[in-house]
């Protein structure tokens, strides 16, 4: 008995191959960690003797388009892990590609507002409620880097699997892909709470 | 496949003992830099004693060593003090017992007990492993650093520990590295036990000991994270300037503090006690199911309420989760939270008592083996009782008004950790020794390390309710020698201190037993020295890479004991047959 079971068929009881039960696993705590820093967020708001409307100090727009582009993102993703189950190696490519393209974009808008910020001399020590954005948003903006460097690897040297063990690899893009739709999804929070509320 | 870690038998000495991604061998890695971890604790806390009992006279022998800026002429400094205090709770419960609890006993049993051949994902093992010992360096290494090490209490409350010496960043970088190590062996836990169980191993015939494994890494898994977030933002305040636990117009001597405040203290609170408390049961639930496993083993019969065990174990699991502020009835949160706190308190303690009374009841009308492992197990119930039982007015929040932050509590959560799981914890290292070494521990030093202990845990954590009865606040640099209504309980200080310098004189049959009994001396003749009918057992000694030579099927419940009719008076769970 020497190799480890479950790394690319699933088990019949529990209908789920080892890394994606890992991977849903890992983002419960994740909810766990964002989920404190949201109940900071409202804590901290509820005792605040005033709090500025997040549009007031933030750029709405430029996080509407962010907001877009994360969405964008995601589909691709999707798109990536639907290609490779067409056997479509090169629409493959493209799509994670655009991926991670489309989180650079994000990145850069992402870098730009801060600089703006930074300008204006808003920093994480002027107020609870920009200490909470950049806490929130750098913490966020740490998981897209994350994912870049996944989906890199999945992009260039990772990509050789599809060569020796495609089911594997298939099963690599999802599990990358329900990692990557979680940081998107927390972003779809955090859009409106910091910039619209 | 070419990233299969098990593809290769030639290993080198690194690859097999250092970097290795076995199990077993991560599982022996974590016992061994664990029990290191405990013991330094340990004097951490022989040294705090001898402070308590002779308040402000030198050392004796190692107080010149220690340094002008912590002990200058031997004696120690309030400052140092702080640190040993707040160095002794982090290192006990994050670097020396959960370590223990599940990074040792975890990862070598489980596998073994549900019959895979490792964990499921052995590289991200080898790496909580190594986070593990990143987080114990870095903690060991704030000692050195100006100031020192943390100094705010393994609590570290703000604004208090905003505001303290550079010891506190290092704290809180070194629990980033245990929480990841943490997280990694905890999905590592859930994915193995749900996926790698062996054909025929239901839930319903898990042993006691891998139920209590799964959910404490399910409390691991969800209850830690939020610790992280109260980290980082902990780190915000002290290196970013943020205030998120700072209030505004907070005065620090006698200046107001720069910063722009509106911050919360009791934010900390929360976010620190909703990890603290499930924590305290990560720290029992692996201790009972060892403590399970050895009783049903020695009571030669099955374990009475199997059943009403397990579901003990995951209700208490659920509760563990919203009981947390019943550490903060003294912040003045309101009546009306107070009210739902203390419900939730009393309902937890249930499934406790539960679980204490199956395993009592077990204990009725068996032929009773009273080896070493089995005389800790056995002691571990009435220790644990204790400390379960005073808890119960600290979940009141009118007691706990005069009970809050006194000896008292220091007693009871002893009770639970040092002869409670401790003990579990020495009563595995008898128990499983013969499967890892392939030797057994010698008889007589277990009884010479096992009674004085016993005595020795009872002395020392039993006067603390006196105490604290009396009003004797923790974390005191004297003792409370300068306090009128405490100078009838300071005689007592000296009592505890001889009794906790005595402790420590017998843990050195354990230890001298350890190595001695590694080295040569009784070689087990059988790979199921102890008869047992969990599938650990049914594996070569010391199981080799992939522990079954083939894979087993699992056929019974875990505890098939004096079965009438069968064969012998244990049925192993791989037997076939009726
Ligand atoms: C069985 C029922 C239990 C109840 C009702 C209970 C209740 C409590 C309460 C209310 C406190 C807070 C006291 C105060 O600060 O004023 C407390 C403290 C504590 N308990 Fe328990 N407890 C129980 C079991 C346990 C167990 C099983 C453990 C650990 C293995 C444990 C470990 C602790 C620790 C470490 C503290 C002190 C934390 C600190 O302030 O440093 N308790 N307990
Ligand atoms: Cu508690």
């Amino acid at each position: 008995m020497d190799a480890i079971p479950y790394t690319v068929e699933p088990r019949q009881d529990t209908g789920l191959y080892n890394a994606k039960l890992g991977v849903w696993l890992f983002l419960a705590s994740e909810v766990m960690l964002f989920g404190a820093l949201f109940s900071t967020y409202i804590l901290l708001r509820i005792g605040a003797a005033q709090w500025p409307l997040g549009s007031s100090i933030l750029n709405v727009p430029i996080g509407a388009v962010n907001t877009v582009i994360l969405i964008t993102s995601s589909v691709t993703m999707v798109m990536s892990w639907v290609a490779l189950k067409d056997k479509s190696f090169g629409r493959f490519k493209l799509c994670l590609g655009l991926t991670i393209l489309l989180a650079l974009a994000f990145l850069a808008i992402k870098g730009f507002e801060y600089n703006a910020k930074f300008e204006h001399h808003y920093f994480p020590k002027t107020s609870t409620f920009l200490a909470i954005y950049f806490t929130l948003t750098g913490l966020h903006a740490l998981h897209i880097v994350g994912g870049v460097i996944v989906n890199s690897y999945f992009w260039g040297p990772g990509c050789k699997m599809w060569q020796s063990d495609p089911e594997h690899f298939i099963n690599r893009i999802e599990v990358a892909g329900l990692y990557w739709h979680f940081v998107d999804l927390v972003w779809i929070f955090l859009f409106p709470v910091l910039y619209l509320l | 496949m070419s990233n299969d870690p098990h593809n290769s038998h030639r290993l080198n000495f690194w690859q097999k003992y250092i970097f290795s991604t076995d199990h077993k061998v991560i599982g022996i890695q974590y016992g061994i830099t664990a029990l290191c971890f405990l013991f330094f604790g340990f004097c951490l806390m022989m040294l705090m004693r001898w402070q308590l009992a002779y308040p402000g006279e030198p050392i004796p022998f190692i107080g010149k060593f220690l340094g002008e800026n912590r002990a200058p002429g031997g004696i120690m400094l309030p400052e140092f003090y702080n640190e040993l205090g707040a160095m002794h709770g982090t290192i006990m419960v994050f670097l020396g017992v959960v370590p223990l609890l599940v990074g040792a006993f975890g990862n070598y049993i489980v596998p073994l007990q549900i019959g895979a051949p490792d964990m499921t994902f052995p590289r991200l093992n080898m790496a909580s492993y190594w986070a593990f010992l990143a987080g114990g360096i870095t903690m060991l290494v704030s000692f050195f650093v100006p100031g020192g090490a943390a100094n705010s209490g393994w609590t570290s409350y703000p604004p208090l520990a905003d505001i303290a010496t550079t010891g506190q960043t290092l704290w809180i970088l070194g629990m980033v590295f245990l929480i990841t190590s943490s997280l990694l062996g905890a999905v590592n836990f859930i994915t193995t036990i749900f996926q790698l169980r062996a054909p025929g191993l239901t839930f319903m015939r898990l042993p006691v000991f891998v139920w209590a494994q799964l959910v404490t890494a399910f409390l691991l898994l969800l209850a830690f994270p939020p610790l992280e977030a109260a980290g980082i933002l902990q780190l915000l305040d002290r290196v970013a300037g943020t205030s998120f636990f700072l209030p505004s117009g907070l005065m620090v001597s006698g200046e107001p503090l720069e910063v722009s405040g509106g911050g919360s203290v009791l934010l900390w609170q929360h976010l620190f006690w909703f990890l603290a408390h499930p924590e305290v049961y990560v720290l029992i639930l692996p201790a009972m199911g060892i403590v399970s496993e050895i009783l049903a083993n020695n009571i030669r019969k099955p374990l009475w309420g199997y059943k009403s065990m397990v579901y003990s174990v995951i209700f208490l699991g659920f509760m563990s989760f919203i009981v947390w502020a019943h550490h903060m009835y003294l912040t003045g949160m309101g009546t009306a939270i107070n009210a739902f706190f203390q419900a939730t308190t009393m309902i937890i303690s249930i499934p406790s008592v539960v679980i204490l009374t199956c395993l009592f009841i077990s204990l009725w009308g068996g032929s009773i083996r009273f080896n070493t492992p089995m005389l800790f197990a056995v002691a571990f119930l009435p220790m644990f009782g204790i400390g379960g039982l005073t808890g119960l007015p600290l979940g009141l929040s009118a007691p706990d008004i005069h009970l809050h932050d006194t000896y008292y509590v220091i007693g009871h959560f002893h009770y639970v950790v040092a002869p409670g799981t401790i003990f579990g914890i020495f009563a595995g290292i008898y128990f499983w020794f013969p499967k890892i070494t392939g030797r057994k521990m010698n008889e007589f030093l277990g009884h010479l390390h096992f009674w004085p202990s016993l005595l020795f845990m009872n002395c020392i954590f039993m006067p603390m309710f006196v105490q604290g009865l009396a009003g004797m606040s923790r974390r005191l640099y004297d003792g409370g020698a300068q306090y009128a209504h405490l100078q009838g309980t300071l005689n007592l200080h000296k009592m505890i201190s001889m009794s906790a310098w005595g402790l420590a004189l017998f843990q050195l049959p354990f230890i001298i037993n350890l190595i001695w009994s590694m080295c040569k001396r009784n070689i087990v003749t059988s790979d199921n020295p102890w008869k047992s009918t969990t599938l650990e057992w049914q594996t070569p000694t010391p199981p080799g890479h992939g522990n079954f030579p083939v894979e087993p099927v699992v056929y019974r419940g875990p505890y098939e004991y004096s079965v009438p009719g069968a064969a012998e008076d244990f049925t192993p769970q791989n037997k076939p047959g009726g």
